[in-house]
Parts: C-alpha cells; sequence; structure tokens
C-alpha cells in the first residue's frame, strides 16, 4: 500500500475517526477523551503535512473513493468522471494545512480552556466533525460533495458556538449563523443543482472543462458567489461574523477562522477553477474587489469602537477579509491577460493567498489570548481590564506579536502578505491601495487601544488575583505564534514554497482539469 | 404531555412494533430497493414517537436509557461504518472488497453488493439511534422550558 496515494482520504478519514470514537474514548475518562481530541487533530496536522509535501513535489494528486486505484477518475473509457473524487492541487494543501495547524492549536488550548464545563465528549465530536467538514471543502472535486462538506462544517459549528447553551447571547449567535448558513447552503445546492441539470457533471474539473457561459452558468455564478462571500463574512452580509466568533468557545473561534477561509476557497476555486478564462467580463471580478474593499473600511471601522475584545477582533476578521477579496479579486481581473497576469496579477493572488495563511494564524492566536484574557479575568470587557502584562508575561508577548503581524508592521508575516496586495494593487488603481493603507493604519490603531487597555496602565485592584493560564493553553498559542514567526523569519522560502506554488495552481485551469479528465485537454 | 386514552395505547402496543419491524426491513433491502439505511432508520426510529404520543413524556423518559441510543446504536452504526471503509483501504478508501459481479454467486453468506449491505445497515442503525436521541432531546427541550429554569454552568459570565 503506498501511503502517498492514500493521503487525500486519510485527511478526510482521521478526523471522522476522531469524531465517531469521542465518545467511546469519553466513557473512559477525562483522560483518554483529551488524547483522542489531540491525537486526532495532531494525526491530521501529520497527514495535511505530508499531503502537501507530496503534491509541491508530485503535482495535482486526485483521490477516486472506492475505485479499483485510487487515481482511476475515468474507468473503462468513460467520457465523464464517475464516483466521489477528491482532487488535491498545491493551493488545496496550502489551505488543508493551513486548516489542521489552527485545528490542532485550537484543540491544545481547548483541553485546559473547557476544562470547567460539562459534556465534553459532544465537544470533542463536535470539533473534530467541524475540522473534517473544513477539510472537505479543501480538497473535494465535487461541487455537490462541497455542498455535503459544507452543511457538515455548518452543522457541527451551530453546536459548538451555542456551547455554552446556557448563554441567551449564545443561542443567539447560534442561530443567526444557522439562518445566515442555511440560506448560503441553499444557494450553493441551487447553483449545483442548475450546473447538474445542464451538464450532467457535477465534478468541478469535467465541468470547468465543458463549461460555456450563458444565463444560467451567470445565475448559478451569482448564488455560488453570494453564498460562498456570505460564509467567509465579505461586507454586507457579515453581520453574523462578531456574534458567532465572540460567543463561541476561543478553542473553536480559532477553528471557525479557518473555516470561513475553506468558504474563501471555495470561492476563489468556483471563480478560477470552474469558471476561470470563461468569466469573459471584468463585472466579477470588480464586484469581489468592491466587496473586498467595502469589508475592509466598514469592518475596521466598526471594529476601532468595539471595547468587548473578541466582538471587536471579530470586527477585524471582517476586515482582513477584505483583503484577500481584494488581492484575489485583482488577480481574477487580469486572469484573461498574460502580461499584466505575470506582471502583477500573480502577485496578487500570490498577496491573497500568504495573507489567507498570515489571517489564519495570527487571527487564531488573536482569539486564543482573548480567551486567555478571558480565562484569567473572568471579563471581556476591555473597560474592565488593565495592567495584565506583568501578571501574565507569556500571553502578553503572544499578543504583541499577533498584534503586530495582523497590523502590518515590517518584519512580520502579515507585513509581506500586505506590501504584496499593495503594491500590485496599486498597478490597477491607486485608490485601492490607498483604501487598503488606511484600513491598515486603523487596525493599528484598534490594537494599540487593546494592548494599553488590557495589558498597559495602572493595575486594577479587582484582578489582584489574576495569574499567568494553564500550559496546555500556553502551548496552543505557541503553535501559533511558532508559525507566525517562522513565516516572518523566513519569508523567502515561505513565499517560494507554499504561497507561490499555490498561486500557480489556482491560476492554471489547465491542470486542474487535466488531472481528472486526462492530459489531452 | 399526558398520556392519552387506553384505546390509542392499546393500538400503540401493537403498531410500533410493526413500525419496528418495516424499519428493518427497508434497512436490510436498502443496497437493492428503494430506501436504505437513513429511510429505514428513520421509520425505525417512529417507534419513539408512538410512545411518546401515546402514553406522554413523564413514562417514556422513566423507561429509556439514552446511554443506550448513544453509545450503543450510535457508536456501533458510526464505527462499523468508518471502519467498512478503512478495511477497503489497500485498494481504496470504501473500495467495496466484499462484491461480486452479477450473475457469480457470492463465496460468502453475504448479498453480491457486498459491503453496500453492511454499510446500509450500518447507517440503518445509526440513524436509528440519532433519530431516537434528537426526539427524545427535543421533547425535553420542550419540558425544560415549561417546567423549571436550565441549569447554569459555572465558570463563565453572563
Amino acid at each position: 500500500m503506498n501511503l502517498n496515494e492514500h493521503l487525500p482520504a486519510l485527511l478526510l478519514a482521521v478526523p471522522l475517526l476522531g469524531a465517531f470514537t469521542a465518545p467511546l474514548f469519553s466513557l473512559g475518562g477525562k483522560f483518554l477523551r483529551n488524547a483522542a481530541l489531540l491525537a486526532a487533530t495532531f494525526l491530521t496536522l501529520v497527514v495535511a503535512f505530508l499531503l502537501w509535501r507530496h503534491v509541491s513535489a508530485a503535482g495535482v494528486a486526485v483521490y477516486v473513493m472506492g475505485a479499483k486505484s485510487a487515481a482511476l477518475t475515468l474507468p473503462s473509457g468513460m467520457k465523464f468522471p464517475i464516483r466521489i473524487i477528491l482532487e488535491v492541487d498545491a493551493f488545496s494543501a496550502f489551505m488543508a494545512l493551513t486548516g489542521a495547524i489552527a485545528s490542532f492549536a485550537g484543540a491544545l488550548f481547548s483541553l485546559n480552556y473547557m476544562n470547567r464545563f460539562t459534556g465534553l465528549n459532544r465537544f470533542v465530536s463536535l470539533y473534530c466533525l467541524l475540522t473534517a467538514g473544513m477539510l472537505g471543502m479543501m480538497v473535494t472535486g465535487d461541487l455537490f460533495n462541497f455542498f455535503v462538506f459544507f452543511e457538515v462544517a455548518s452543522i457541527a459549528s451551530f453546536g459548538l458556538i451555542a456551547f455554552w447553551r446556557d448563554k441567551p447571547e449564545a443561542i443567539e449567535a447560534s442561530f443567526k449563523y444557522a439562518l445566515v448558513s442555511q440560506v448560503a447552503s441553499m444557494f450553493i445546492l441551487v447553483a449545483a443543482g442548475a450546473l447538474y441539470g445542464k451538464y450532467n457533471i457535477l465534478n468541478m474539473a469535467a465541468m470547468g472543462s465543458v463549461l460555456t457561459l450563458g444565463t444560467l452558468e451567470k445565475v448559478a455564478l451569482v448564488f455560488l458567489v453570494g453564498a460562498l462571500a456570505c460564509k467567509c463574512g465579505a461586507f454586507p452580509m457579515h453581520m453574523w461574523l462578531p456574534d458567532a466568533y465572540a460567543e463561541a468557545p476561543s478553542g473553536v473561534t480559532c477553528l471557525l477562522v479557518a473555516v470561513s477561509q475553506a468558504s474563501l476557497y471555495g470561492l476563489m476555486r468556483v471563480c478560477f477553477s470552474l469558471y476561470g478564462v470563461t468569466l469573459g467580463s471584468s463585472f466579477l471580478p470588480w464586484v469581489i474587489i468592491l466587496l473586498g474593499l467595502a469589508s475592509m473600511f466598514f469592518g475596521v471601522s466598526m471594529a476601532v469602537v468595539q471595547h468587548e475584545i473578541k466582538r471587536l477582533m471579530g470586527y477585524h476578521s471582517v476586515s482582513q477579509v477584505g483583503y484577500m477579496l481584494l488581492g484575489l479579486g485583482a488577480g481574477l481581473l487580469v486572469l484573461p491577460d498574460p502580461a499584466a497576469l505575470a506582471s502583477y496579477g500573480l502577485t496578487a493572488i500570490s498577496g491573497g493567498i500568504y495573507h489567507m495563511f498570515n489571517y489564519t494564524m495570527y487571527k487564531a492566536l488573536l482569539f486564543l489570548t482573548a480567551g486567555a484574557i478571558y480565562y484569567a479575568t473572568g471579563t471581556r470587557d476591555l473597560n474592565e481590564m488593565g495592567g495584565l502584562a506583568k501578571k501574565m508575561p507569556y500571553t502578553t508577548f503572544m499578543f504583541v506579536i499577533a498584534a503586530a503581524a495582523i497590523s502590518g508592521l515590517p518584519p512580520f508575516n502579515g507585513f509581506v502578505s500586505k506590501l504584496l496586495i499593495y503594491e500590485s494593487v496599486f498597478a490597477i488603481h491607486p485608490a485601492l491601495t490607498v483604501v487598503a493603507l488606511l484600513t491598515s493604519v486603523l487596525t493599528l490603531a484598534s490594537f494599540v487601544k487593546v494592548f494599553q487597555t488590557a495589558f498597559l496602565g495602572p493595575r486594577k485592584f479587582s484582578l489582584s488575583g489574576v495569574k499567568e493560564v494553564p500550559s496546555g493553553m500556553l502551548l496552543g498559542m505557541t503553535v501559533l505564534t511558532v508559525a507566525i514567526i517562522g513565516a516572518s523569519l523566513f519569508p523567502t522560502w515561505t513565499l517560494s514554497h507554499l504561497v507561490e506554488p499555490a498561486a500557480k495552481a489556482l491560476v492554471d485551469q489547465g491542470a486542474y482539469i487535466g488531472a481528472v479528465m486526462g492530459g489531452g485537454m | 404531555m399526558n398520556p392519552l386514552s387506553l384505546i390509542v395505547r392499546v393500538g400503540c402496543d401493537i403498531f410500533a412494533w410493526f413500525m419496528l419491524v418495516f424499519g428493518t426491513n427497508v434497512i436490510i433491502h436498502g443496497y437493492m430497493s428503494p430506501g436504505g439505511g437513513f429511510q429505514g432508520g428513520a421509520i425505525a426510529a417512529t417507534f419513539i414517537v408512538f410512545l411518546l404520543v401515546a402514553y406522554g413524556s413523564r413514562r417514556v423518559h422513566s423507561w429509556v436509557n439514552e446511554g443506550i441510543y448513544d453509545v450503543l446504536f450510535d457508536e456501533l452504526g458510526l464505527l462499523s461504518f468508518i471502519i467498512l471503509a478503512f478495511l477497503g483501504l489497500p485498494t481504496s478508501f470504501f473500495f467495496n472488497y466484499l462484491a461480486t459481479p452479477l450473475g457469480v454467486a457470492s463465496p460468502w453468506f453475504t448479498p453480491g453488493a457486498g459491503t453496500i449491505f453492511f454499510m446500509s445497515i450500518a447507517v440503518g442503525i445509526e440513524v436509528t439511534g440519532a433519530l431516537s436521541l434528537v426526539i427524545l432531546n427535543m421533547h425535553r427541550g420542550i419540558r425544560l422550558f415549561s417546567e423549571s429554569p436550565m441549569e447554569e454552568e459555572l465558570g463563565h459570565d453572563r
């Protein structure tokens, strides 16, 4: 048995097995349950890493569930691929690695953080299920299975957001998220059904090879883009995001950040690999760019006035998603023009993709530090905090790193991805860069505010009993800190080994189609 | 919810078992006829709905041991499903290693559909357990809000 061949299936099977066995392990007590959660997420991380290594060495990996051989997409001379097909190119592998890191860090953090609550066997199951759903969205090659994994991820997140079910705010946040997700997933189902009705295929690569732009395809595209932009938290449909992120337990928020990136991944997969150059006009790219600009500006301007720490970070998520939409929209705009694509389009896409990685790392870390502060002080209101730096030195250190990275201060990875986006979108219109820079400044302002009020300043009498958080939580945060520092110290390696292959894979529609349909397309 | 009249309860006593048998029938023949694991499981789970309607929630909740549904049914179904999928791994995940071609007699006692037969049963067991639990929990949820305030978790602010 060649392990490399089976990695795409294992990436989904391992967290699913974790989710299914968690209640069984929970019978054996707290230690076994925690060990099951850690083992499932850590093994997922290992599989994601091996898969990324395999894909960067051997090119696009295809996996056919239940076939006589794992790469048999077109059995006995069929014209269209059958069975459930997973397709992993460099972009998918990159996203899966990112998501698996966030999932492992969140699990490590949750061990201590969730210690005080009941019903944890369900927490472990749902957490693994959410991981499986997220990774499934990233590796599936099939539009209907994308919908299935979208639903798996959504339903697991409803339970996790409302995990503190005695808290009315948590129920409200979960209900709001449930409404938005269900509308979005019905949109995806309608779009998949419409395309299936016309082309009789659901495989994205096969559909991409025969797709021609007509009214039906345009309607399906509107449904897909609307639904996925809604789920990744772009501006006009962002209202679920701050609530859901604020009310979920912090370890879960860390994973939810990665899940929203899976929706963004789906959006890009649909735009680049399914439609690609058949889009024809520059209307959709401009819609994505404008969505990005609006998310960036309105997200950050809502964030500046918040004084509840997790809500503030939730609004920052809206604004950070804007950067990725801007970069990827700019890349989509110049996709039909090879010269412009080579001169700045690929840079914009690299910037967007690198920002997806960076955003997942530092935003997940920020939510974990917010959770740590909440664990230690029992409040999420910035007005009630002060002088925590002396009491919680490690948390403070990691918060500073994450805050500097999200604000785009020079040595950190956030700066690199933002710079790539600034310099490439400048070629389209300078105003885009101006909005992006302004957003960055406001982000810095808002995190200076958080740092000043929570960590510096006079020590509050009410917080005199505060201690540093337990080591499990610190370890969870350390995983993400190491990822941020690593990407900051070796920006050239990260760009050339992680980001640029992903950007090239995203642009190369032919390779994505060829992996399933055979070389001669 | 209060128990209904004697006539209804006797009717339930008879017909609830038929629903269970019918559900099992749909599950077992799921691999080759309309229906299958999910549909049969949903039919089998109506057993608990019959009891809830006829006997009222208080009595049914005192009869039911939710651990049986939770651990026995759910776990058995889910685990056998994923283990069946894993066993195909040397070839590919979900590979049907027990299948025999059409017209060839199966060397085992299993039907020619192979793992599909077992997976359908696994899904049936899982769905029976899960849907019964969903119904019981939703029903108890109604009682929780109408009869007593909810229990609060310790450790987070309100």
